[in-house]
Order: C-alpha cells, then structure tokens, then sequence
C-alpha cells in the first residue's frame, strides 16, 4: 500500500507556495520564473556560440548527435575474468558499442588475491585482475581493434594499461589502432573515492608518464578521465563538482606542463567524466558551463592553440547514490530523467545505472534494461535530432552562468591554497564535500527533499526482487590461477623486469616501457604495486569528518 | 549522564566513506562521543580502538560484499577479550540473505540504505545505555 505522509496545512490558501523556498537538489535558491532580464549579460557570439564553435557552450560538434550518437558503454565486472567476459559478449550482441570494465577492490589497490587485505572482496565489487592471463582471458573472443574499452582504474591504471596494451600486440592489433580511456584520475581519489596508493606527487609522476608514452605510441587513447562523478556521489553540490573537477583537470595540465611537455602534444586526449544526478536543469547546465570553462582555461591560461585542446569531451553515468533500496523498480525512472539530462547535456557517452544497484551488482537482465533506457532516448524520443535544443532557455542559460561563476570562484580559492595538490592535503575538498553531504543528508530528514519511496510515498509491504549473490567461488579460481602462473612463468625475468622497475621510478625514466615490460613477464598487479610502494611509500589520510 | 562512546569504522579495502563520515556527524550532533577510525582498518585495528576508547558501540560501514568475512572476525576478537557487552551495528550493503547470519553472530542493528540517521541514533541509545551506566 502506498501513503503519502505529506498533508496539506490546515487553512492553507491557493496563493501560497508549496514550499517556503525553492531550490535545486544541491540547495542553490531558484526563481519562480526567469526572463530575457536574466541573460542580458550574454553576448551569443562570445558566450554561447553555435555548436562545434569557442567557447562550445552548446557542444563541441556542430551537428551535435546528427552524425554520431554517443557511446552507450554500460559498465561490469564481477567474478573472475571469465565470468565477466560472458556478460561483455552479451552486452555487444545487445547492442552496446563500448565496453567499460569494472575491477574490484584488490586490483583497485594494487594487491594480489592472496594479500590478507583482499579477504572478502575478491572478485565482489568488479572483476579481479591479477596477471596478463586474466587480461587474456578477459578480452576472449573480442577483437581490441573493433571496440572501444573504457578502464575505471587509478592508483594501478598505468598496470592495467600495460596489460591492455600487451593483449593487443598478442591479437597482433597495432597500438595506433586502439582506442579507450583509462580514468587514471588519482586526484579525485584523494578527494573523495579514497582508492590511493602512493602519495599525490609520485601518483601524478605516473600520469603524466601516460601522457607522454601515449602521445608517442598511442595516440587515439584517452588518457585520463578527469571525473567529478565520484566527487558528487560523494555529496558534492553539482557546483563543486564542476569546480573540483575542472581544477583537478588544471593540475593535470600543468603538472604535464611542468614536466617539459607540449600543451597541445597531450591535452586532445584529456576527457572528463561526470555525474547526472536528479536535479534535471541544473544538471544540464553544468555539462554546458563545464565546456565553457574548459575552453577559456585551455586558450587562456594555458596558451594550447588547437581548438581540440579547447573542446570538453566527456562521459556520464547516471547518480547511483539516487537509487533506492525500497521500491527499486523506481530506480528505472530515475535513471531514464538522468540520462535524458546528460543527452540534452551534449554528452559523448552514457552509462545507465540499473534498477537493482543500491542492493548488488547489477543482473544480466537489469543491464539490459539499463541499455534499453539509453537506446529509447536515442531512438523514440526524437532529442538526438537538435544539437542543443535547451541553448537560449532563460533558466538553462542563468543556470549554467550561476554555475560557472561558482565554480570560478572556487578556482580562485584553491589557486590561492597553491593549486589542488596543496588544498587536498590541507583537507579542503573533503570538508567542503563532507558539509555538502550532511547537510543534504539532514534536508531528507527534515523531508525538505522528497526521495519518493524512502521519506515520502512508502510502501509497506515491498516484494524483495532478485539480485546477483557473488560467492566465495571466485576468490577460489583467482588464487588457484595466481599460483599456477607463479609457477609457470619465467620468475628470473620477472625480477629482472620488477628490478629495472624499480631503479626508474628511482629515477626520471618513463614508467611505461618498464611496466609493459613487468606485464609480459607476468608480473602480478600487486608485485609491481609493491615494487613502486617500496619506492614512494603509501599515501595515509587523516579522517575529516 | 555519561556519554555514549561510538567507535565509527571503515573495514575492508573499500574507500566510499560517505555513509561513514555522516552517520558519525549525526551521532556526535545526537551528544555521543564519536571516534572516526579511517580507512582500510583491519578487524584486529577496530577492535584494539574500541578497548583503547572504551567504546560503548562499535558501527562498522561495509559497502563492498566482505561483511561476511569481517563481522565474524569482529564478534570473535571481541569474545576473545572478553568484550562482549560492546554494541555492534553494520550499516551498508547487505543482501537479505546474510542478515539472519548476521543476527545469529550477535549483530542485531543492521542499517540498511535509506534508513533515516534517527532510527540509527535511537538504536544506539537503547542498547548501549545499560554498558554507559554501568
């Protein structure tokens, strides 16, 4: 039986408002109508500009999805890597034109299934990956040079990368042909995803030695995936995940600076990643102002002169920490209006959440209606056929300025901090987030934010739906594999490999030769790890709460 | 009155510490001590913190499948030190079935997503009052 708890006041007249304010999900106060007032500042030609023209306000291609619809890349993992390269197969024959793998906790942190840390977690948030033979057998039957891979992968991304690298050269795929992402974002880790290794530096050193390796030996790879996605799902306000993320994004940039390299030689592969939450305008507002603000960076503060540096491109994933436990079948809805969002947002490719995430892992058939989500946007709604079909809307348009001007502020104060290395270890982001979250967290009990199903409208007699229950079974298989290639391999050339490792990181050499090396021998995720931990030690926060 | 002592936890190798950080704000707001472990603790590291605070409740935030692993280990250690009379609560990701086996174990507050930081508060209050005026 559904309720609705909420009762109208007694003598409440017509002319009163619902509530005593109004505002998005992340608090910011909105008007009750918005005019040509609202946008006066704006000059079209300098602000918004045609699709596919500086500052890309309305999207970078000038045909927005006419040419291209974006990528549907439906994220998964679990188990062991057989298990998972069923459901990848499945999911191409569905129809998704992108594949995105999930790793779990132990390959996320760099240790091997047989550390006492992996205990438990073996193969149960993603798929584990210990050696090259796993990378093998995880791309079975799938041709590398037919598809693109997206990595979600950090602290150990440059490993798994190698690895990724190596399974093509023995598909005979040249590396100049593949094309993905690795996430390689280790700033937003400290910030708000926690998965880190090494302290921020030498974590940085790793990334911008991707940065140079690829624009050399791999040039249509992403090399990183600049994401505020994990930043809001932390309990960032939409605001501070476009300002975290894109000044996370200027440190990469003049980290990679820094270092000698040509702005322009890597900033093209440079892509972002972001959330789509509830709050559907604002949401939409954000991708817009986020391409605006990186374009202006990119020309102005860092001097790149190709107009692919300038361009924004980026992936979504709708908000899982929208999905509820109870009545998950609303969850569906939900993530059709957060995709719808990231579509009008000008998005280049979309992961729908399903139905069933705030309780597992996803099953086979709620992953297929989460790509069935995407391909009925795509499909019957008709808004792929306008590139930009909001630009011009008062709100949509005051909305992504609002947004910018924030967002520019809160550059200003973290350049004042010394950058954002400097304001992460002074705990600055994550107290900003922390208050974001709790605040937000005190709203829904106050019931000043509705989550329909979980404050308002419950049910109280919910039928459970089944879910996916990852056993012990995998943890088994990945220890006995480990062992058998700790045994079959030439262990010599994998000290030797670990060895020269060892002194580069010492050194000033590039990382990646010396991995691609490690991961021929086949050397495990953790040795090399280990071998690097060894050389720069372990990044240890101090709880804020 | 004294008040409740509150070991806030993070097991495991997951680092989402969201749900963690503000449930220890809403038990600190509700006038508990609240001690915020970090990250990555191990259960021997959780349970040398709670004998170290005296801790009247110890909340453990697992989001990531191995509370089968960690709650067993937990309830045990604590046997062995014969610190039976801390309260234990899970709040995370459970699957239905783990539940029951949870219970049988000792662990009789599990917070699942969605339930209000009250109900937390108010479960804690309830349970851990005869240790804090003991």
């Amino acid at each position: 039986m559904v309720t609705n708890m909420k009762t109208a006041a007694p003598g409440a007249v017509a002319a009163k408002e619902r509530q005593r304010s109004f505002t998005t999900i992340s608090g910011r106060p909105v008007n009750q109508l918005y005019t040509s007032q609202d946008v006066a500042s704006l000059d079209y030609e300098r602000d918004l500009a045609d699709p596919g023209s500086f500052p890309y306000t309305r999207g970078i291609h000038p045909s927005g999805y006419r040419g291209k619809l974006w990528t549907m890349r439906q994220f998964a993992g679990f188990g062991t890597p057989e298990e998972t390269n069923g459901r990848y197969k499945q999911l191409l024959k569905a129809g998704g034109t992108g594949l995105s793998v999930a790793f779990d906790l132990p390959t996320l942190m760099g240790r091997d299934p047989d550390h006492e840390l992996s205990l438990g977690e073996v193969g149960k948030c993603g798929v584990n990956i210990t050696s090259l033979a796993d990378m093998e057998t995880l791309f079975d039957g799938i041709d590398l040079a037919a598809i693109t891979t997206s990595m979600t992968i950090n602290s150990p991304a440059s490993m798994l990368f190698a690895m990724y690298l190596v399974v093509a050269e023995k598909q005979g795929v040249g590396w100049d042909c593949l094309s993905g992402t690795i996430q390689n974002d280790i700033l937003k880790e400290f910030i708000a995803q926690k998965e880190y290794i090494y302290p921020p530096r030498p974590s940085i050193r790793l990334i911008t030695d991707v940065f140079a390796f690829c624009a050399e030996r791999v040039p249509r790879w992403n090399t990183i995936s600049v994401s505020g996605y994990h930043i809001r799902e932390a309990g960032a306000t939409a605001a501070q995940e476009l300002a975290f993320t894109l000044r996370d994004g200027i440190e990469y940039v003049q980290y990679a600076v820094d270092a000698g390299l040509d702005v322009d030689a890597f900033a093209p592969r440079l892509s972002f990643f972001f959330n789509s939450h509830s709050d559907f305008f604002e949401e939409i507002a954000k991708y817009r102002a986020a391409r605006r603000i990186w374009a202006h960076v990119m020309r102005d503060r860092f001097k790149a002169r190709n107009p692919r540096s300038w361009q924004l491109r980026f992936h979504t994933q709708t908000a899982g920490v929208s999905l509820t436990a109870q009545q998950p079948y609303n969850n569906v809805v939900r993530t059709a209006l957060q995709a719808l969002a990231a579509v009008l947002g000008g998005t280049q490719s979309l992961h729908t959440n399903s139905l069933d995430e705030a309780l597992a892992l996803p099953t086979e058939e709620a992953a297929t209606l989460a790509l069935r989500t995407q391909q009925i946007i795509a499909h019957e709604t008709g808004i792929a056929n306008i590139a930009d079909p909001l630009g011009g809307s008062y709100f949509v348009e005051k909305l992504t300025s609002d947004l910018e001007e924030e967002a520019l502020a809160y550059f200003d104060t973290i350049d004042r901090m010394g950058g954002m290395v400097a304001a992460i270890e002074k705990g600055y982001p994550q107290r900003e987030i922390a208050e974001s979250a709790y605040k937000f967290q005190q709203a829904v009990e106050r019931r000043d934010k509705i989550i329909v199903g979980v404050n308002d409208f419950v049910s109280a007699d919910e039928t459970p739906i089944g879910t996916l229950y990852i056993d012990e079974s995998a943890a088994d298989r990945q220890l006995a594999k480990l062992n058998e290639v700790r045994t079959t391999r030439d262990n010599d050339r994998v000290r030797a490999a670990l060895d020269a490792l060892k002194d580069g990181a010492n050194g000033s050499a590039n990382t990646m030769p010396l991995l691609i090396e490690a991961v021929r021998a086949y050397a495990t995720v953790g040795e090399m790890c280990d071998t690097l931990r060894e050389v720069w030690g372990e990044y240890e926060e101090t709880p804020i709460i | 009155m004294p008040k409740i002592r509150v070991i806030i936890a993070k097991p495991g190798l997951d680092g989402h510490d969201r749900g963690a950080k503000v449930i220890a704000r809403a038990l600190r707001d509700a006038g508990m001590e609240v001690i915020y472990t970090g990250l990555r603790q191990t259960p021997e590291q959780i349970v040398a913190a709670a004998l170290q605070e005296d801790a009247d409740a110890i909340g453990l935030s697992i989001l990531s499948g191995a509370h089968m692993h960690i709650c067993p280990r937990v309830m045990q250690l604590l046997r062995d030190k014969d610190m039976q009379d801390v309260l234990v609560v899970v709040g995370g990701i459970i699957p239905d079935v783990d539940i029951p086996k949870l219970n049988e174990i000792g662990i009789k507050g599990i917070f699942l997503p969605g339930t209000p930081m009250q109900d937390i508060v108010d479960f804690i209050n309830r349970n851990t009052r005869s240790r804090v005026e003991a």
